[in-house]
């Protein structure tokens, strides 16, 4: 039988893994809620921000929070970019075609990666010591990128709630018409919303970066749990989300002490699966 | 105020509104009514900008408005409570009543603003924290009035405000939109309840099948036959 | 009449390409057919699925099935592969009822299906790699050479040309799949489902069924697709037989066919294989990655402008310039 205090360091790392997630969930669900439109090619975005914070931290010595805020700027930018450029010729197409188009994009993405700096795994240097507390190890980058992830997701919720622009965003999302009569314009909330989940891609490239190694193909790895956590919540539920990215960490955490790393995701998947076909709209559905 | 010439406008390959001509004055309260798929919402929609008219000329106060998308038209001081209210559910009453200020014009008088409303509308202030989709339909009336009136608007377009709701609602209703009239603003509103709306407004259209059939002196159309005949089935 | 003569002399032409002496480079050409008619033929079975609206994003998962399954039962058990390849097939087809019934009998359609599919992918290629005691992981499986037993019984074969044959055959079976789904009663079931559901079960439609139904026909095939690929090469790998990879390759090649023709699978297939051919010998091992960059981008600016792919445009037109009639002289 596994030590209880194995479990328990399994639990909290399962804690500061979904505190990454969630940030990830949040990101590409706030998008879909708004826009109806799922970017296939979200975690590569994520990446692509992973490799900026790389490149200007070992190449332009930038200090790593530095680089972090960067990589939140580029990360707007590249949410306005694919905006403005992929997904505005598509709002009106067929979903079949919004899939591929962005799912396309994934594709460019990884390869033009590849091409650019090979399949090497990067990584960013973060020497910070790791903590114990009563015979449980704790990674203080974790720990930091948890704390983080937290505040960054606090942040969008006051933007969301407090601010004209975020009120508005929710409101498009609810009514495009009637938020028009307000004097609001649709499209223009449509980039914003492109902009800031860009940037919150970019808030978890900076996390992600400080614990994994960066390759073209770690969207690959991250995207698909992404997706499952987000439609676990509920397509477009931000609650949702937040709660099904905590719970899929466990699982991963624990399936991977109690049985392996790979057959914790395999376990999460399935998981999935199983809870798609009892609740379909997801465990807090609430858009059909 | 408000001037509709040759107005024609439709659907795709429907048209829903053959040459209609209209005037309001400033400080005037007018009612469009008519039967059912007369045309009346689509007046406003033309008008508000939802959708552009094919031919013909919407000016307010001297400035042609036709064509124009509604978030800008919205911005020259013409306010639509569409019809069924379109609130947003998911918002709290405050919420949306914050949205009803996004124009810069309107967000600078925001408080100012939202306690006039709130006096006008006591029982919001009530259910300021309330999701506005679980709301009365009396209620919603009143939200969707006063989310129009947070924009600061010169004009109001009131598509429908009776429908859904209760004999009781309905004359709270009319009493209401009569002391919003009376704090100035200038009202068109579309009805099919005939009686109780001209009532409270100083002249009214009659549209049919799209087109105007008739107009005058509230108190004129009263006595009419279609009155008595009374269009909606209440 | 016209029609089926040139269909008579293109299949006889590409009948008879192993009998041409194209020299040195002969072999190779026989391998990218054999690859065009295989991968064409897995095309053909997700645009089965496709052009109702179930866009599958985890076509991978069925590959993966009917080729490890098939490889794993000839490596440990021997089992020939006709056995070998049809117990693949049961099994794809099984998993493919389960994760298709939920959907259909819930609606999860558009969006939500093409994310389900993608875990359903994933699932499957986690699996394979996470069991690599008996799949080999990563680094894939080699198929046991059957040695002196090579023939019709194990289908290893030391003369390329009996698996063109056997491509061109799977290949042509495939199309006769799908010329039959068109013209039968499933077709326009499936697109009264894709305009309306509610209305269609109205009238009678049983949604559930049809649904689970061209499910499990495209998975079949899919499955038998990649039975034999694996095969073929002889080798499987859960990166180029599973995974969101493979299955959004097979995605873009029908869409830039055209997936709602018969032969636009078919030709988007061919094309990308012989752009990525080209590629290949162009620029060696320099420039790794430039293909896939290619198709990337191809695939957005054909989604954003061209949707109905190279071959649906062209059928397209030629169908409208037939309707249109004689041309008339240009006005002065």
């Amino acid at each position: 039988m596994i030590e209880p205090i194995f479990l328990l360091e399994a639990v909290i790392n399962g804690i500061l893994l979904g505190g990454v997630l969630a940030l990830l969930a949040l990101g590409l669900n706030l998008i879909f809620g708004v826009i109806d439109i799922v970017w296939i090619a979200y975690v590569d975005l994520v990446a692509l921000c992973m490799y900026g914070v790389y490149f200007l931290v070992t190449l332009y010595g930038f200090p790593l929070w530095l680089a972090g805020i960067a990589s939140i700027g580029l990360g707007a930018l590249l949410g306005l970019a694919v905006h403005q450029l992929i997904i505005t010729p598509i709002l009106a197409s067929p979903p079949i075609n919004q899939l591929l188009a962005t799912g396309g994009l994934l594709f460019f993405i990884q390869s033009f990666a590849t091409l650019l700096w090979s399949t090497d795994h990067r990584s960013v240097r973060v020497t910070l010591p790791t903590i114990e507390l009563g015979g449980i190890f704790i990674s203080f980058t974790r720990l930091i990128a948890f704390v983080l992830a937290i505040l960054a997701m606090i942040a969008l919720y006051f933007f969301l709630t407090r601010t004209f622009t975020g009120t508005a965003i929710r409101a498009v999302s609810q009514d495009r018409e009637a938020i028009a009569l307000m004097g609001a314009r649709p499209q223009r909330l449509y980039l914003v919303t492109s902009a800031v989940g860009g940037a919150m891609a970019g808030v978890a490239g900076a996390l992600l970066i400080m614990q994994y190694a960066v390759h073209p193909y770690f969207g690959g790895a991250f995207g698909p749990l992404t997706f499952m956590i987000c439609v676990l919540g509920g397509l477009g539920n931000m609650v949702g989300a937040f709660f099904a990215a905590f719970i899929m960490a466990q699982v991963i955490s624990l399936g991977g002490v109690l049985v392996s790393t790979e057959m914790g995701y395999v376990i999460a998947f399935v998981i999935f699966i199983v809870l798609i076909f009892v609740r379909p709209g997801g465990i807090f559905a609430r858009r059909a | 105020m408000l001037e509709l010439h040759g107005v024609t406008a439709g659907y795709g390959a429907f048209t829903a509104l053959w040459d209609v001509g209209l005037t309001v004055s400033a400080g005037e309260a007018v009612a469009v009514v008519g039967p059912n798929g007369a045309g009346k919402t689509t007046l406003l929609r033309a008008i508000s900008g939802l959708i552009a008219p094919r031919e013909g000329r919407v000016t307010f106060e001297g400035v042609e408005l036709a064509g124009h998308p509604a978030y800008d038209i919205v911005a020259h001081g013409v306010a639509h409570v569409p019809e069924g209210r379109r609130l947003f559910p998911q918002l709290t009453v405050a919420e949306n009543l914050k949205m009803g200020a996004y124009l810069p014009a309107a967000r600078a008088h925001y408080h100012e603003s939202l306690e006039r409303v709130y006096t006008l509308f006591p029982v919001l202030a009530d259910r300021r924290v309330q999701r506005a989709g679980s709301l009365s339909g009396g209620e919603q009336q009143m939200l969707a009035l006063g989310r129009a009136l947070m924009s600061r608007p010169k004009l109001i377009l009131l598509d429908e405000p009776s429908m859904g709701l209760a004999p009781v609602m309905v004359l709270r209703l009319f009493d209401l939109i009569r002391r919003v009239r009376e704090e100035g603003y200038t009202i068109l509103v579309v009805e099919q309840n005939v009686r109780q709306v001209l009532k409270i407004v100083d002249r009214a259209y009659l549209l049919e099948v799209g087109r105007v059939k008739m107009e005058g002196r509230a108190a004129d159309l009263a006595g009419q036959d279609f009155v008595r005949k009374a269009y909606v089935g209440l | 009449m016209g029609r089926r003569a040139v269909w008579s002399v293109v299949l006889l032409a590409v009948a008879l390409v192993p009998a041409l002496p194209l020299g040195v480079a002969q072999e190779y050409i026989w391998h990218v057919v054999i690859q065009i008619f295989l991968w064409s033929f897995v095309g053909n079975a997700w645009a089965l699925m496709g052009r109702f609206g179930l866009v599958s994003l985890g076509h991978g998962a069925f590959l993966g099935v009917g080729a490890y399954a098939t490889v794993l039962l000839w490596n440990f058990f021997g089992l020939t592969p006709w056995a070998g390849a049809a117990i693949a097939v049961l099994l794809t087809v099984l998993l493919a009822l389960v994760v298709a019934y939920p959907c259909s009998r819930f609606q999860v359609v558009g969006h939500y299906f093409g994310l389900v599919t993608l875990a359903v992918g994933e699932v499957i290629r986690l699996l394979i790699v996470a069991e690599r005691d008996w799949t080999g992981g990563s680094l894939g499986v080699s198929l046991k050479t059957a040695g002196t037993a090579s023939g019709l019984w194990t289908l290893q074969f030391a003369d390329k040309r009996v698996y063109y044959y056997i491509g061109m055959a799977v290949w042509l079976f495939g199309l006769w799949v799908w010329w039959r789904v068109d013209r039968s009663m499933t077709r326009a079931a499936m697109e009264a489902i894709g305009e309306d559901e509610t209305a269609a079960a109205s009238v009678g439609i049983h949604i559930t069924r049809f649904k689970m139904g061209i499910t499990a026909l495209s998975a079949a095939l899919t499955a038998l697709g990649g039975a034999l690929l694996a095969l073929y090469v002889a080798y499987a790998n859960p990166d180029t037989l599973a995974g969101i990879g493979v299955s959004l390759r097979i995605v873009f090649a029908v869409v830039l066919g055209g997936m709602y023709s018969l032969l636009g699978p078919s030709v988007g297939t061919a094309l990308t294989i012989a752009l990525s051919e080209y590629l290949r010998i162009y620029f060696g091992i320099k420039l790794i990655g430039i293909a896939e960059t290619i198709y990337g981008l191809t695939l957005i600016l054909f989604i954003i402008f061209l949707p109905s792919g190279i071959w649906g445009s062209l059928t397209g037109a030629w169908r409208r310039r037939a309707a249109a009639g004689p041309s008339r002289p240009a006005a002065a």
